[in-house]
């Protein structure tokens, strides 16, 4: 464990709660940008995760504090600039296979239709097209949207892109799912509905998960552990914390509970420096 | 204004146009009408003209043949053109290497090509085609290296993550990324593929609406020339509106296409 940064309250908690093995292992991941004026920003410096089969992990912090770049490196689609990425103990090279990836951004295909976006993972990974036209439409029920598979994504509303884009990424039966603020772009209550939905679908078959938010409540209401970055640049791990919770949970309901308020003061004691350092680097910047 | 009152309007400037013309190609209106009338020919001379033509059914070897030249030309230029713009915008260095020559092909003035072509390809449809093929290749072209290029990020690698291989990228993102930005064109690209036959066809040729102004020209003959001119407006009317109706079935999937009218 060399090279984590100090740690915060419960850092030995840098471990799987599920005590079952690890999906994806993050070790003194490093991420550099060479900038284009010459020299380098460093996003990320020196980040220790590990994430197990069947856990919710939310990874949490400031704006632009290189929780997205984080996830990058554990998709594959970012190679770190030192240290490694090991998945289900392999290590990574090229894209992530197992993992699905929720985009904060529109990445349905506008030029197909909603059935077309989810049954394209299956096609493309040679299943005959009316068989996943067929599975696409069951997934498109699981999220609600049995009567829209005709519908191109511009005639779908924000909230039902997301459904679409999760049963995209769903259909392939992913072992890891990496989510980068999917329910950034929604209003708060179509957030409300979109947790308890994500929630339903993955207590159904638990996959690992990497939740990167900015929104404290939705981290704590949804994962099992939460994880604080520091502010960028060099951002680093810095808080480690299980959260307890009972599950079923019903989100709208939870936050209501006197340990989750607990939970919360805990956390945002620590993310309140990051995020006004954060803020004090924007103005000196 | 819509529907109706908005056609009646149109209509009107028509009206009023063909009126004036009319008026001062036979009274004393603005001068004398013998004048008028040789530089600009009477609505109902043309009129007389056009009837002629569709009566006797002369006009309809020169539509066909334009119409063949405007469709090769547009077929052919935009094929070269998809699978060359693909090649450059996929191999940067290639791009850079050719960069200024075709800067330079698409800076030259291609009816200066013309007599080239004939000279290459004869006085059939063939030169025409040739000249066409020139004018539609370079929008086309443009549009589609755009288009690979500003492939949507995120779309990208959604689809890579989703399992793609660079060859079912190559269909499912690249390829439906450029022929939209290719459809934005499609009005453009028919269009100059009909100027190149015309162009063509006046500067030599044996048939099309370009010879029969020509012909028209030699003799002067104004009211040929005047009728030559409306039926090619029209021909070009014509085409614009299965433009239109083409990419109303194929872009559906755009916000501006998808509800009725444009």
């Amino acid at each position: 464990m060399t090279g984590i940064a100090t740690g915060g309250p419960r850092a030995e908690f840098r471990q799987p709660t599920t005590g079952t093995p690890v999906a994806v292992d993050l070790d003194g991941v490093t991420i550099d940008f060479a900038l284009t004026g010459g020299g380098a920003f460093q996003a990320v410096a020196r980040a220790d995760l590990k994430v197990g089969e069947e856990e919710f992990v939310a990874i949490i912090g400031p704006t632009g504090c290189g929780k997205s770049t984080l996830l990058n490196a554990a998709a594959g689609l970012l190679v770190p600039s030192a240290g490694g990425v090991r998945v289900f103990g392999v290590p990574l090279a090229g894209l992530n296979r197992l993992a699905g990836y929720l985009f904060q951004q529109d990445a349905l295909m506008p030029w197909k239709t909603a059935l077309d976006n989810v049954a394209i993972g299956l096609e493309v990974a040679g299943v005959r097209s009316s068989d996943a036209k067929e599975r696409a439409r069951a997934w498109l029920e699981r999220v609600g949207l049995a009567a829209f598979g005709e519908r191109y994504p511009h005639m779908l509303s924000g909230g039902q892109k997301k459904r679409v884009a999760l049963a995209q990424v769903l259909i392939r039966d992913p072992r890891i799912l990496l989510m980068d603020e999917p329910f950034g772009p929604l209003d708060a209550q179509t957030r409300l509905i979109m947790g308890d939905l994500l929630l339903k679908l993955w207590s159904d078959d638990r996959k690992a998960v990497m939740f990167v938010t900015h929104d404290l409540e939705e981290a704590i209401a949804l994962a099992d552990r939460v994880v604080v970055m520091s502010a960028g640049p060099a951002a680093r791990i810095i808080g480690d914390f299980p959260i307890p919770l009972a599950r079923p949970r019903d989100i709208s309901e939870i936050k209501l509970e006197p340990r989750f308020q607990e939970l919360h003061r805990d956390i945002w004691h620590m993310l309140k420096k990051e995020v006004l350092k954060a803020y004090g680097g924007m103005k000196e910047g | 204004m819509k529907g109706t009152p908005l056609f009646l309007a149109q209509l009107a400037v028509a009206v009023v146009i063909i009126g004036f013309w009319q008026a001062a190609s036979t009274t004393h209106l603005i001068g004398n009408p013998n004048n008028i009338s040789f530089f600009f020919s009477t609505p109902l001379a043309v009129a007389a003209q056009v009837w002629k033509w569709f009566a006797t059914g002369e006009i309809w070897r020169h539509l066909w043949i334009t119409l063949w030249e405007s469709i090769l030309a547009f077929v052919i230029g935009s094929l070269a053109a998809v699978v060359i713009g693909f090649w450059f915008a996929r191999k940067p260095m290639l791009a850079a290497i050719f960069d200024p020559y075709v800067k330079a092909a698409n800076a030259l003035p291609r009816v200066v090509l013309a007599p080239i072509f004939t000279l290459w390809f004869g006085l059939g449809i063939w030169s025409k085609v040739a000249l066409g093929v020139t004018l539609v290749f370079f929008i086309v072209f443009f549009n589609v290296y755009q288009g690979v290029k500003e492939v949507n990020m995120t779309v990208l690698a959604n689809a890579r993550m989703l399992g793609m291989n660079e060859r079912q990228l190559l269909r499912h993102v690249y390829l439906p990324s450029a022929l939209s930005w290719m459809f934005s064109s499609l009005h453009i690209s028919v269009g100059f593929a009909v100027v190149g036959a015309v162009v063509g066809e006046y500067l030599g040729a044996a048939g099309g609406l370009g010879y029969l102004i020509q012909q028209a020209e030699g003799v002067f003959d104004v009211a040929g020339v005047f009728a030559g001119m409306f039926v090619l407006a029209a021909f070009v009317l014509l085409i614009d509106w299965i433009v239109t109706l083409v990419e109303r079935r194929l872009l559906v999937w755009r916000p501006e296409f998808s509800r009725s009218g444009r």
